[in-house]
């Protein structure tokens, strides 16, 4: 859906070929392009603007031609200038005070808060061995209380109870006293969700800050929100001192421009993510990760770097010209599987992918649909050389021997087969001269200045299309 | 936007709500909009495009559709169709209402009890949404009924309780974890045998991103369509309305496994605009059925189209 902001950015540099540093014209086109991508990211305009200003600015001095060509130097500067107004030091709680330490939450309705509490309290008592309590003064939501209530008891934590009839501030108040009398080590507090133009509620959550005097006020919004991050998030800043921001549902495939708004806006750490809806899916913040997805184009740097890095070069130059030519056999598909092997797996590079995010999980699925590298790797180990070119004589008697060498079955063996054809039969679709023009593109995304296209392998050859719903043939 | 007055919590079925009154609130609160952008300006500038595009964007209207539409503006501004700000002003929200369906209204008239299946991703407001659905069928005479299909999320059985309750009607629940096509199914079962207009579904949020639970959506249909091919009636995707571009993936993701016919936008008694409402409708020409401005029973207005564009420039 999103283009790759690489390639674009391609497109803006594409003068400044033999210069050595970016102009105003070079960069004004840039600038251009990231501007849309955040905007398609849903990072508010207002922060989209400080933002640029300042990253207008560096790139004006910007010296190229070190290894990077124009458009990579570019991208570095703005991957690490947001990178630097996302990350943030004080990632983690700051539980030291006089126990209980109070944490609240805060935030719009069904952000994510009672499943955050209930993530947090888990995160506490497993990792940090902590004695937790938590209370709910949702008093408006129906079955809010029971929500949190049947949470605590999945996670084996103390729940303080409380109703509907109850004032929110009588029931924090006599949690906190509780978790005094008890000895908890923290008491976490679940709000009700909250408009922040709703003076009247938020009135009430001022009152109960007041009330327990958290040491953690944290932020929760919701990584698919758009614009009105900037509202609310300045809303809950003015009302309330927040301590830190929970970013969550970010398993989905939202480019999650809130971060970086809620980020700039309240100058709070994103302490979390919520990674789903299980309770152990709560994740310490990775600025990387997000800053590569708000910009749409995976973790495109340190893919290239750990690909030069791993990958056998003459092997992969190899398979791509057999490719080509369609000659693309089996033993190729071993060696690109133990590259990829090499490289973390399958998982680990889908992660890195420029468009991955877009992709639902389904095709993902599919796509990752019974890779079971070892197995595979057995199985064509089994076949004889010829078998590996000549697919076609594997049959009866042959593909039992296969089977029973590489400890599979039969079955697992049919399964690599059509793997196999079907990778072929995309590859031909693609035919010689659209792969001539996509290692072209590749060489464009390796140095679009002219620099050498370092090398061409399977895994990267795919990354033009992935955009465009083409399946991975394996 | 639909920003209004906001009242004592235990009583929602406030005075004083309707939209045209809520918008007045939002134009006294919102000065900024395009009425007062457009006040004193003669000609149409490359400044004050600047100033709409920003206007759009910031009600998540999306880049693509705003210079879509800032594209026709240029175009009608240079053939002098465009002649003042005010022809613009009639321009702009003409251009925006044809991105919308005209006719957005659900007819729930049948001579069978009507299906509306309810999906969205998690805390879209699908459950507090049913909740205002029912009480405002059964202000048209209509009986209904509810069915408990969010079978995973803690309590989200004992919630749609709740809106049971308040509206005085059954809910078909089994215990959470239990298999949610066969809860709706149960449910359709029973509407069907007591004659009940109109069975709503609740079922479990779900990011469009999770294969599987997408499938599990698939099925209910699947159950239901066994039984009658025309139900469910209705397949209404909720929306967030704080939401960003991300609704257009879940729309088209939703739309791809479960087929919808409709949507509703939640949540705009806030700030947000659900300006990304317009691509949705644009791309896959489906009518916005309602929108939610608050938590309380009466919360609810049918969608439409004049109001809603009015509204992004008051
Ligand atoms: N996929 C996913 N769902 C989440 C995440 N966090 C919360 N949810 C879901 O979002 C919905 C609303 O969450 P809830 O905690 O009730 O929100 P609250 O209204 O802010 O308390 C529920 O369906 C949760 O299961 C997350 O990180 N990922
Ligand atoms: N202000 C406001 N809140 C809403 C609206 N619709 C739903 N909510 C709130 O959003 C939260 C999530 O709603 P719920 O119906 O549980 O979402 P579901 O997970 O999709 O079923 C709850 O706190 C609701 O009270 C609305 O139109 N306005
Ligand atoms: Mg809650
Ligand atoms: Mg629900």
């Amino acid at each position: 859906m999103f283009d790759n902001l690489t390639e674009r950015l391609s497109n803006s540099f594409k003068t400044l070929q033999g210069k050595s540093k970016l102009s105003q014209s070079n960069i004004k086109e840039a600038i251009r392009e990231v501007r849309r991508a955040l905007l398609e990211a849903d990072v508010a305009l207002e922060v989209i603007k400080t933002f640029l200003d300042r990253v207008q600015e560096k790139a004006l001095g910007l010296k190229v031609g070190e290894g990077l060509s124009p458009s990579q130097a570019f991208i570095k500067l703005v991957e690490t200038e947001l990178t630097d107004i996302i990350g943030g030091e004080n990632k983690t709680l700051d539980l030291k005070t006089q126990p209980p330490a109070v944490v609240m939450v805060a935030g719009l309705q069904g952000a994510g808060k009672t499943t955050s509490i209930a993530k947090l309290a888990h995160y506490l008592k497993e990792r940090e061995n902590k004695k937790v309590l938590v209370v709910s003064a949702d008093v408006y939501r129906p079955a809010a209380i029971e929500q949190l209530e049947v949470l605590a008891k999945q996670v084996g934590i103390d729940f303080f109870p409380s109703n509907i009839d109850q004032k929110p501030e009588k029931i924090v108040a006599d949690a906190k006293r509780h978790a005094q009398k008890q000895f908890h080590d923290v008491l976490l507090v679940d709000t009700a969700g909250r408009l922040h133009v709703d003076s009247e509620m938020m009135d009430e959550i001022q009152a109960l800050q007041k009330q327990v005097n958290p040491i953690e006020t944290l932020f929760v919004v919701d990584s698919m929100t758009g614009q009105d991050a900037a509202h609310t998030a300045k809303a809950f800043a003015d009302a309330l001192p927040l301590t830190g921001v929970i970013l969550t549902k970010t398993d989905g495939d939202a480019r999650g421009g809130a971060a970086l708004s809620v980020r700039h806006i309240t100058g709070k750490p994103i302490k979390f993510l919520g990674v789903g809806e299980k309770i152990d899916a709560l994740e310490p913040f990775h600025p990387e990760r997000i800053v590569s997805r708000l910009l749409g184009m995976g973790d495109v740097l340190s893919l290239v770097e750990e690909i030069s890095r791993k990958v056998d070069h003459k092997k992969a130059e190899k398979s791509v010209q057999k490719m080509a030519k369609g000659q693309f056999d089996l033993s190729d598909m071993r060696d690109q599987l133990l590259q990829m092997e090499q490289m973390g797996g399958m998982e680990a590079l889908m992660d890195k992918m420029p468009g991955m995010g877009q992709i639902p999980q389904s095709v993902k699925n599919q796509m990752m649909g019974g890779v079971d590298t070892k197995r595979m790797v057995a199985i064509i180990n089994s076949m004889t050389p010829k078998e590996r070119s000549h697919i076609k004589l594997i049959k009866g008697s042959r593909k039992n021997r296969i089977a029973k060498g590489s400890g599979t079955g039969p079955q697992d063996v049919n399964k690599l087969l059509k793997q196999f054809e079907k990778m072929q039969k995309q590859m031909k679709k693609m035919g010689g001269g659209k792969m001539q023009k996509m290692m072209a593109k590749m060489a464009g995304m390796q140095g679009d200045n002219g620099a050498p296209a370092g090398m061409p392998d399977l895994s990267k050859m795919k990354l033009p299309g992935m955009g465009g719903g083409n399946k991975f043939p394996f | 936007m639909f920003n209004f007055f906001k009242k004592d919590k235990s009583d929602k079925i406030e005075k004083g709500s309707t939209l045209k009154q809520r918008l007045a609130k939002s134009r006294q609160k919102l000065g900024s909009g395009l009425s007062s952008l457009l006040l004193g300006k003669k000609v149409i500038d490359e400044d004050l495009l600047d100033e709409l595009e920003m206007l759009l964007i910031t009600a998540d209207i999306g880049i693509n559709t705003t210079d879509k539409v800032l594209e026709s503006v240029r175009q009608n501004a240079s053939r002098k169709v465009l002649k003042d700000s005010d022809s613009l002003y009639e321009f702009l929200k003409d251009a925006l209402t044809k991105l919308l369906i005209e006719d957005n209204q659900l007819n729930t008239d049948t001579n069978e009890t009507f299906v509306i299946l309810v999906v969205g991703i998690n805390g879209a407001g699908k459950t507090t949404t049913i909740g205002k659905l029912a009480k405002s069928f059964q202000n048209q005479g209509k009986s209904v009924m509810l069915a408990a299909g969010d079978t995973f999320r803690a309590a989200a059985v004992e919630q749609l309780k709740v809106w049971g309750e308040r509206n005085e009607i059954p809910v078909v629940a089994q215990t959470t974890g239990s298999d949610a096509a066969s809860v709706i199914y149960d449910a359709y079962e029973s509407a069907k045998a007591k004659n009940i207009d109109i069975l709503i579904a609740d079922t479990a949020g779900r990011l469009h991103t999770q294969g599987n639970l997408m499938q599990e959506l698939e099925k209910i249909k699947r159950v239901l369509k066994k039984h009658n091919e025309n139900a469910p009636h209705e397949t209404m995707l909720v929306i967030d309305g704080g939401s960003g571009q991300n609704a257009i993936n879940q729309a088209k993701e939703f739309n791809k496994t479960v087929g919808l016919s409709g949507i509703s936008i939640t949540k705009l008694d806030g700030t947000a605009k659900g300006g990304v409402v317009f691509a949705i409708s644009d791309e896959l020409k489906l009518p916005v059925r309602y929108i939610g401005v608050g938590e309380g029973i009466n919360d609810l207005k049918p969608f439409n189209a004049k109001e809603f564009v009015d509204a992004l420039f008051e």
